[in-house]
């Protein structure tokens, strides 16, 4: 039985399985339509969520597969106390498969250990978010062709942002990737994917604090959200919430192939005059999220 | 000048790094053994000025991997017939359960009830771990 807990849990063999199935459901949708019928998948969301929860459950719902969980947890036991294993157990009673998203970090890991059904880690904490980098990497390779050889800026809360961190482990593997990072001091990328991923690698990487500096030699931008719920002292979230807000103009040194990502959902770092942009890729990503996640969902449940 | 008898057959912890000897005394869980158990603190040493030393009558099955985390300088001696039988090499284990603690406040072991804390090895020169939930890495200190 396979989980998906990390983004370093599928190979470069079997994302490339993945982007080559999302294209033909892209492309002949009606053909999967029923893949899942009878199948029954349980989406355990401690924390909100828009896109990730609704394109998993948009995702089941197209191939012909029925949905239970929660969206909030005052809404089930856990309410009462429940732990995440009796939780877990007792889903994974009914489900065949288990998406579940959570505030701390490590949760869905510990929840595989006592599964007997396959996991979905959706988001836990600052920590990861495999099916977003799912979504990233689709995008670009469906934009620029190829995953390769690109450099790639990530702004914003490179701390607790947790796509980023997936993001950065995962594509590191690509050859040609160069990283800018543009944050503020304080959130920086955490020590282990600065030592584990990056330094251990041998990948190249700068370190700026503004996106002026480095925004003509990035193949990608991609731009993330200081998280309000990743701060306990509310006083540093509003010091930092706008360092970045990426508007018109300073788009205009950018190369004209640049291609604009955002995990979303977005708050001011993104100016809506750049929604027209065509360079702007945050909502074609957003759909991918819901193709790749039917990809993801047919191989996990092993259902062609 | 305080003596302790040599023992003739069991374990001597020696050259702890003062004020290590009574967490070592803590994680092999000494105080709940039967057989009897010496700790001496502050000793004079010629190398270091002065060290902690443990020595542990009998007993020679103990898992001591856990001294590789907590203190890796100790020699460990193999005692039989009062003689120096084995002189064991301690190295950081490449993963430890329920030693260490993540301090990280949003780690998933820092509200959930029953988790086993787990480490895995991630530099040996520098003695780091890190969390195998949330990858929070962290020196040798327990």
């Amino acid at each position: 039985m396979r989980h998906l807990i990390d983004s370093m849990d599928l190979s470069l063999e079997e994302l490339e399985e993945l982007f080559v199935l999302t294209r033909d459901i892209i492309e002949n949708e009606n053909k999967y339509r029923d893949v899942c019928k009878n199948k029954l998948m349980g989406t355990l969301f401690y924390e909100p969520s828009t896109r990730t929860r609704f394109s998993f459950e948009a995702a089941m719902l197209k191939l012909g597969g029925q949905i239970i969980g929660f969206s909030e947890v005052g809404s089930s036991s856990v309410s009462k106390g429940e732990s995440i294993p009796d939780t877990i157990r007792t889903v994974g009673c009914y489900a065949d498969l288990i998406v579940m998203r959570h505030p701390k970090e490590g949760a869905p890991k510990y929840a595989s250990f006592k599964s007997e059904v396959p996991i979905i880690n959706a988001g836990d904490g600052g920590h990861q978010h495999p099916t977003q980098t799912l979504t990233d990497l689709l995008t670009i390779r469906e934009i620029k062709g190829k995953i390769e050889d690109q450099t790639i800026g990530l702004c914003g809360d490179l701390k607790f942002g947790r796509t980023v961190h997936s993001l950065i482990k995962s594509i590191s593997r690509y050859k040609g990737i160069k990283f800018v990072l543009i944050s503020p001091p304080e959130l920086k990328i955490p020590q282990y994917i600065r030592k584990e991923v990056l330094i251990k690698n041998n990948i190249p990487f700068v370190e700026v604090e503004t996106i002026e500096e480095s925004i003509d030699s990035l193949d990608i931008l991609y731009m993330t959200r200081v998280q309000k719920e990743r701060f306990f002292n509310e006083a540093d979230y509003l010091r930092l919430k706008d360092t970045y807000i990426l508007d018109k103009a300073k788009l205009e040194s950018a190369k004209q192939d640049l291609a604009i990502l955002h995990p979303l959902p977005r708050v001011n770092e993104i100016s809506p005059e750049v929604d027209d942009d065509p360079r702007a890729a945050y909502f074609k990503q957003a759909k991918y999220g819901m193709y790749i996640r039917m990809a993801l969902i047919i191989k996990m449940m092993e259902a062609i | 000048m305080l003596y302790i008898d040599s023992i003739s057959k069991g374990i001597v912890i020696d050259h702890i790094t003062p004020g290590l000897g009574f967490r070592i005394f803590e994680y092999l869980k000494l105080d709940k053994s039967d057989f009897t158990v010496a700790l001496i603190i502050n000793a004079p040493s010629k190398k270091e000025g002065r060290k902690d030393v443990l020595k542990i009558e009998n007993n020679i099955d103990l898992d001591l991997r856990v001294l590789g985390v907590i203190d890796p300088t100790v020699t460990v001696n193999i005692i039989r017939d009062e003689k120096i039988v084995e002189k064991i090499k301690i190295s950081p284990p490449e993963s430890v359960e329920d030693v260490m603690k993540c301090k990280n406040p949003r780690c998933v072991t820092s509200t959930e009830k029953g988790v086993i804390q787990k480490f895995s090895l991630l530099d040996k020169e520098e003695l780091s771990y890190k969390c195998d939930y949330c990858d929070n890495i962290y020196n040798w200190e327990v």
